[in-house]
């Protein structure tokens, strides 16, 4: 269960936008890719992203380029999850690949502001704003395992016993 | 039961009799490619605590995102790659030169009908022109696959995109691309196989196809699938590295959509700043001022394309004030381009020749953007910042629209400099 505090954005946000192009073959440790989260769509992001804060989106969030780094700055940004009425798909598997929990909401979104705050119980399944419960789908068994090891590298060493 | 492509084969990479839409199976990958993100992906793989890559046959990597190094990071990087490559015994590298991924993997044999190819670049769709089965993934997920060969993917619904009629010249592929996407939107076929078929898809070139399946990411599909035909075969004939057998969906697989464009009534298409799906007619947006002009990519940087920006170019100069990049998409498209005299056409109009690569197209090096300048690109993006700075402005459109826009100075519309043209 978590509470964070909403940024809020539209529909299409691009990986270009969460971790521009020009620093994506730089090599980088993931805190100092946090300093470049959604630089070129809200540069106060990075610099007001508070541990424990969510994303609330529209449609097909992380589209664009497969760069791990949109999710990877994300988390290490300190973000608990994205909440988007859809996503990209190479960005939903890289955020659960990087341990960042991403809901699929159909309904509820467009009544969400920036500053709002959203309770999250991935338990029972439900994104809850204001007097408002909104369910969400559970991800696959094979996923939520994945999400559960903290990402993917932990969840193969676990796997393969190598943990 | 009947089963659409992406159903077929996932069913034949997992094993199984059949298999429904929503359904996920664990895979072996025929072909993985990772291009200069495998410096990364060599140290994520080091982290899983595996020494050896498993079947080292399967990878593929070709250097072209930020080539030649224009830093001494990017040079570390391409350092590193080369001596992961060579310790695990992946054979299958091409350096700095050879070309873009997407058009190395088709030249050299790897892009085969039937088989299932998963790349670390969003744009490893575009082998679904040769019928494969072809979707990108993440790097960690790479790293993976060196260590176990093994990945899990989810049974995409299917979309048909039916193109009937014929293009009319200097209309192309990519006019059409970007009129499916605009009509459809970034997200209209958001996690879907999309499958192009329709008389004009059969009576065009492999060049022109892999436009179609390259851009097909940008409406957010999984993979883009065109049934292999003559052409494919006989293109691989002296190319293929191994037998293949291809896969057709049944005729009566069940789409969750069809939609159907006419090719004969399309005109030239732009992509306006700053998403994909921004779609209009050149004619709304000509006499837009632009800086540069960039021709290449994977998208639009093979021989057809360059031929097409050649008998433009021919006789006639840049601009004054604008810059016109051309980036041959390989080597093998380069010699081409020589052998035919375009390459002094390019160079005699005033044009900068650039080696094979990437280029500019995701703002790493070779010709970024300052605030408020413009570029018409035959790449396959125009996000804000993309091309350097988030000030400035890019237009997406086909190889005749950006020789045309180089030489008028503004984004002009191709019909009116070549043949048949209205003036």
């Amino acid at each position: 269960m978590i509470e964070g505090r909403v940024w809020r954005y539209g529909d299409d946000v691009n990986t270009d936008v969460i971790f521009p192009g020009k620093y994506t073959y730089q090599p980088m440790e993931p805190s100092q890719m946090a300093e470049h989260a959604m630089e070129d769509l809200d540069p106060t992001f990075a610099k007001e992203v508070r541990k424990g804060d969510v994303i609330v989106a529209g449609s097909n969030f992380g589209c664009g380029s497969s760069r791990e780094q949109a999710a990877t700055c994300l988390k290490a940004a300190g973000l608990a999850a994205v909440v988007a009425k859809s996503f990209s798909r190479i960005f939903f598997r890289n955020a659960i690949n990087s341990g960042l929990p991403v809901i699929e909401l159909s309904r509820g979104i467009d009544r969400i502001k920036k500053g709002d705050t959203v309770m999250i119980d991935f338990a029972a399944g439900t994104v809850t704003h204001e007097r408002d419960v909104h369910r969400f789908p559970a991800l696959p068994p094979e996923v939520l395992a994945i999400l559960e090891d903290g990402g993917l590298i932990p969840h193969v060493r676990k796997v393969l016993g190598k943990a | 039961m009947s089963m659409t492509f992406a159903q077929k084969m996932l069913a034949k990479k997992a094993g199984l009799e059949h298999v429904d839409v929503g359904q996920i199976v664990e895979v072996e990958p025929d072909v993985c490619m990772s291009h200069d993100n495998t410096a990364a992906i060599s140290k994520t793989f080091t982290k899983i605590g595996v020494d050896r890559v498993k079947n080292p046959e399967r990878f593929v990597v070709v250097l072209d995102h930020t080539v030649p190094a224009a830093t001494e990071k990017y040079a570390l990087g391409h350092k590193e790659i080369r001596e992961f490559v060579a310790k695990q015994g992946i054979t299958h590298f091409y350096d700095a030169g050879v070309g873009i991924c997407h058009q190395v993997l088709p030249e050299k044999g790897f892009a085969l009908p039937g088989t299932l190819i998963l790349g670390s670049d969003s744009h490893t769709t575009t082998y679904g022109a040769f019928g494969a089965f072809s979707a990108g993934i993440g790097r960690s997920e790479m790293a993976v696959l060196y260590a176990t060969s093994k990945i899990w993917l989810k049974t995409p619904a299917s979309f048909k995109v039916v193109v009937d009629g014929t293009l009319r010249e200097p209309v192309t592929s990519k006019d059409l691309t970007l009129g499916i996407i605009g009509s459809l939107g970034a997200d209209g076929a958001l996690y879907r196989s999309v499958e192009f078929s329709g008389e004009a898809i059969r009576k065009m070139s492999l060049a022109s196809r892999m436009v179609l399946t390259n851009m097909a990411i940008e409406m957010g599909a999984k993979n883009g699938y065109i049934a292999p035909d003559d052409k494919v075969f006989s293109f691989l004939d002296s190319r293929a590295v191994a037998p293949y057998a291809p896969v057709f969906p049944d005729p009566d697989a069940e789409y969750e959509t069809t939609f159907t464009f006419d090719a004969a009534t399309l005109v030239p298409q732009v992509a306006k700043p700053h998403t994909v799906d921004n779609v209009a007619p050149v004619e709304e947006v000509a006499g837009t001022r632009i800086h540069q002009a960039l021709l290449g990519t994977c998208t639009n940087g093979r021989l057809e394309d360059l031929r097409l920006a050649a008998r433009i170019l021919e006789g006639r100069k840049v601009a004054k004030g604008v810059r016109l990049l051309v980036l041959p998409a390989s080597q093998e498209v380069l010699e081409a381009a020589l052998k035919e005299g375009l390459v002094t056409t390019f160079v005699r109009a005033g044009a900068l020749l650039l080696n094979p690569g990437c280029g500019p197209c995701l703002g790493a090096h070779q010709g970024v953007l300052a605030p408020g300048e413009v570029c018409v690109s035959t790449a396959n993006r125009n996000f804000k910042g993309r091309m350097g700075s988030p000030d400035a402005e890019t237009y997406l459109a086909s190889p005749a629209t950006v020789a045309a826009s180089a030489v008028a100075g503004v984004i002009t519309d191709p019909r009116e400099v070549t043949e048949g043209g209205r003036r």
